[in-house]
């Protein structure tokens, strides 16, 4: 064993709190379930204007960003209980795709042409997300680039782009470096998702025309940081969509009677939903610590977040199973939001790296190799 | 009293090294000194062994003293004493109960065990069975009854016990909590060998055993209450402990791993790296309850803590012995023995694979654990009980 904890911070700040009220009051207010299932299956889940209340007026969409680049200079720590209040809501709003992945890659590129589509983000004005499959996982080989055949000219396929049907803006990694690709450029078929609130679709780029942000060393290590802090903090959307279903459904099976009591009084629930609690619990302390190695940019921070993948992928997948299960028929029903918390915990688990692949990824930092 | 601080308490351990040089001085008078000096769990009162000060700064004083190398008292051998007997001393005793026993109790000249379960009372354990009866001349208890499964009852100098005091009122409210002396007259401890080959714990009888009335802790009849001072904290000190990354149960087995690759195969792999990643998240969660104490917010997390660490030893200390193979058809020593506590790394894996069943039975078993979670902090509806307004002696049994 080679890496010692850092010291970490696991609760949450007067000001994170603060912007947890005000995250989670907006979305009780403007994105409640019935609207997220009716837009859904318009194929167009965003809710525009939902969103620039979020990024704009709460300024979520600019945490991330410096100052001085017109966002709120904040960390990983405050984005992770945006994070948490969204998955509690299966918002969908492309915060995970731009204000966390395609922000953090425009960051890692450090370059003076990716400040100003930086400061659009920041703004939540545009939205912008990395043109990669929403399976790429950190430290797993990039996948291979779209073709540059001269002048930023880009000729490629990339599937299961997650939000790009609410971009303007794609950045694309090509064979000559980084480019953002205006979203009218691009050919966009959708594909029918698993998850209904995080749509996918393919992009074909026949020469489309794109402005160079960095060269292809940097864009790829930009990719990959932006890969580290992305699957550090899915765990707290996954942690805020675990605690929904515990408190939905143990609010649920006390109310429900069968059998002359209510169903929640029966101890094969109760020790159940007891186990479940316990497992949020940990995921809760799992994410924290992930989102805190990631602002204090820890040295092991890529060991602390491949914990909170491997553990939190499955909390949530399981919180939704049982949430479906302990509703009974209702739980089976299109009307109940169960469903969408089922399909967006199962698609979470797939996104940024299975949690198998994060425990590949613990064997290497922990030196427990395979066979 | 002012607040104290960190610095304050800084001040009062260099005094302690410096007026008590822990390199010649007898470990007793040491840790006495310590005990006088209000540093022996600091935020226990005055004249107490603490000075009232924030219970999170005992670390403070903790590490302090560790670093100029003072000798401690031995909390693995005195647990039930410092996790049980004091907090409920410190709770319900009379200032003569405080005084009598706190100090000796800390210092570890008086190892204590817990008088509770009995053969027929274990989680439910306000069914016990065991009598107290008030003699009248002299207001002394006249005790007869059997207790079981009782950890270092051997080694112990003093009991905490519970008993009836009147079978005619329903289960919880006819018991009475007391301080019992394990040298009196009429307690017998009997070894009772366990699942390690080693006696850890005891089966006690108690026949015609005279208790004072001034070793009475709280009111008669009201040992119920009492005695849930006890297992709360019961339930805390279990889970409770700080392990550095890749403390506790995982150590042994990922050293194995990285020792011994001739062991290795994919599918231990798997779940080797499964238990590895929830046994750093147990690490993170208690971690994250100690930040909450610290900062005043005590989360429920703690109810969990003792049902986590119990499944994860099991099947970590289980693993172990699959992964050792041929060895693990092994076991270090089958002698029956009397330990002073556990000491699961003393031993081979096959003991630790053994022992760890214990972990979610003793202290209250993983099932009633679950109930408890899942009433007082789901809010689920209690388990059905037609016990509640019987009289003890109308039980069935
Ligand atoms: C290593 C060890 C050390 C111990 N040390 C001490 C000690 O020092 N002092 C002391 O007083 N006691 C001690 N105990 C006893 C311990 O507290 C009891 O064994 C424990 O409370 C369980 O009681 P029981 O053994 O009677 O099991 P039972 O209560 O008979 O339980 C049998 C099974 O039924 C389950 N069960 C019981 N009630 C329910 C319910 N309501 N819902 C669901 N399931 C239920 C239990 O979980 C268990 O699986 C020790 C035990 C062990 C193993």
């Amino acid at each position: 064993m080679t890496t010692a904890a850092a010291p970490t911070d696991l609760l949450y700040s007067q000001a994170e709190e603060e912007l947890r009220s005000a995250v989670r009051a907006l979305l009780a207010d403007r994105c409640d379930a019935k609207g997220v299932l009716d837009r859904a299956e318009t194929g167009r889940p965003h809710d525009p204007a939902l969103w620039h209340t979020l990024a704009a007026r709460i300024g979520a969409a600019g945490l991330l960003v410096p100052e001085k680049l017109g966002g709120q200079g904040a960390s990983h720590r405050e984005a992770a209980v945006v994070l948490e209040e969204l998955g509690r809501a299966v918002a969908p709003v492309p915060y995970l795709t731009s204000s966390v992945l395609a922000t953090e890659i425009l960051l890692g590129c450090d370059t003076a042409e990716a400040a100003p589509l930086l400061r659009e983000l920041a703004s939540g004005s545009t939205v912008c997300v990395p043109a990669v499959p929403l399976t790429l996982a950190p430290g797993a080989p990039l996948p291979a680039p779209v073709q540059d055949f001269g002048g930023g000219v880009l000729t490629g396929t990339v599937t299961s782009v997650a939000d790009a049907v609410a971009a303007d803006v794609l950045l694309v990694l090509a064979d000559t470096g980084l480019y953002a690709v205006p979203a009218t450029a691009v050919r966009l078929t959708p594909r029918i998702p698993l998850d209904l609130t995080r749509p996918l679709a393919t992009i074909t780029l026949e020469a489309a025309a794109g402005t160079r942000l960095a060269d292809a060393g940097t864009a790829r290590a930009a990719i990959a940081g932006a890969l580290l802090s992305g699957a550090g903090l899915l765990a707290s959307e996954q942690l805020g969509l675990a605690e929904w279903c515990l408190t939905e459904t143990v609010g649920h099976v006390r109310g429900r009677h069968q059998f002359n009591r209510p169903v929640g009084s029966f101890q094969a629930l109760k020790h159940r939903l007891a186990r479940l609690w316990l497992d949020v619990a940990s995921a809760r302390a799992a994410a924290r610590a992930a989102a805190d190695a990631l602002a204090a940019e820890a040295p092991d921070a890529p060991l602390t977040v491949a914990v909170a993948q491997a553990y939190c992928s499955g909390v949530a997948v399981r919180a939704a199973e049982e949430c479906v299960q302990l509703h009974g028929g209702i739980g089976m029903t299109w009307e109940h939001p169960a469903h969408l918390y089922l399909k967006r915990a199962k698609a979470d688990s797939l996104a940024l790296g299975t949690a198998g692949h994060h425990r590949g990824l613990v064997a290497d930092f922990a030196e427990l190799p395979a066979p | 009293m002012t607040t104290t601080t960190a610095d304050h308490l800084l001040a009062r351990v260099r005094d302690l090294l410096a007026a008590h040089p822990p390199a010649g001085t007898d470990r007793t008078a040491f840790l006495r000194a310590r005990f006088d000096a209000g540093l022996a769990w600091v935020h226990y009162p005055e004249g107490l062994g603490g000075l009232g000060a924030p219970r999170s700064l005992q670390a403070v004083v903790d590490a302090e003293l560790e670093a100029a190398g003072a000798p401690d008292n031995d909390p693995r051998r005195i647990g039930i004493g410092l996790g049980m007997a004091a907090p409920t001393i410190l709770a319900y005793g009379t200032d003569e109960q405080k005084r009598r026993f706190l100090r000796p109790l800390w210092v570890g000249e008086e190892v204590w065990c817990q008088l509770f379960s009995e053969p027929g009372a274990g989680s439910d354990l306000a069914a016990l069975g065991t009598r107290a009866v008030r003699e009248s001349g002299s207001g002394d208890w006249i005790v007869d009854g059997q207790k079981v499964w009782t950890s270092s009852a051997h080694t112990a100098r003093w009991a905490i016990l519970i008993a009836r005091t009147d079978p005619g009122l329903p289960k919880h409210r006819g018991i009475t909590y007391f301080l019992c002396d394990m040298h009196a007259p009429g307690v017998e401890v009997r070894p009772l060998r366990q699942i390690t080959g080693e006696a850890e714990f005891n089966e006690v009888f108690l026949t015609g055993v005279r208790i004072p009335d001034s070793h009475r802790l709280g009111a008669v009849g009201e040992g119920w209450a009492v005695a849930r001072t006890t297992l709360m904290n019961e339930r805390v000190s279990i889970g409770g402990m700080r392990i550095p990354r890749e403390g506790g149960m995982i150590a042994p087995v990922a050293a194995a791993w990285r020792d011994r690759p001739e062991l290795r195969t994919h599918a231990l792999h798997q779940r080797l790296l499964e238990l590895w990643v929830e046994a750093e998240v147990a690490r993170l969660t208690g971690e994250r309850l100690r930040q909450q104490l610290v900062a005043g917010q005590p989360g429920p997390e703690g109810s969990g803590m003792k049902l986590t660490f119990a499944r994860l030893n099991q099947e970590i200390s289980g693993l172990e012995v699959e992964l050792l193979a041929e060895e693990g058809l092994l076991y270090d020593d089958w002698t029956m023995r009397r330990p002073d506590g556990v000491d699961f790394t003393g031993r081979e894996a096959g003991y630790r694979y053994l022992r760890a069943k214990g972990n979610s039975i003793e202290g209250g078993t993983s099932e009633i654990l679950l109930n408890i979670v899942a009433e007082r902090v789901l809010g689920l509806p209690p388990e059905p009980r037609d016990d509640k307004d019987l009289a003890w002696k109308d039980l069935s049994r």
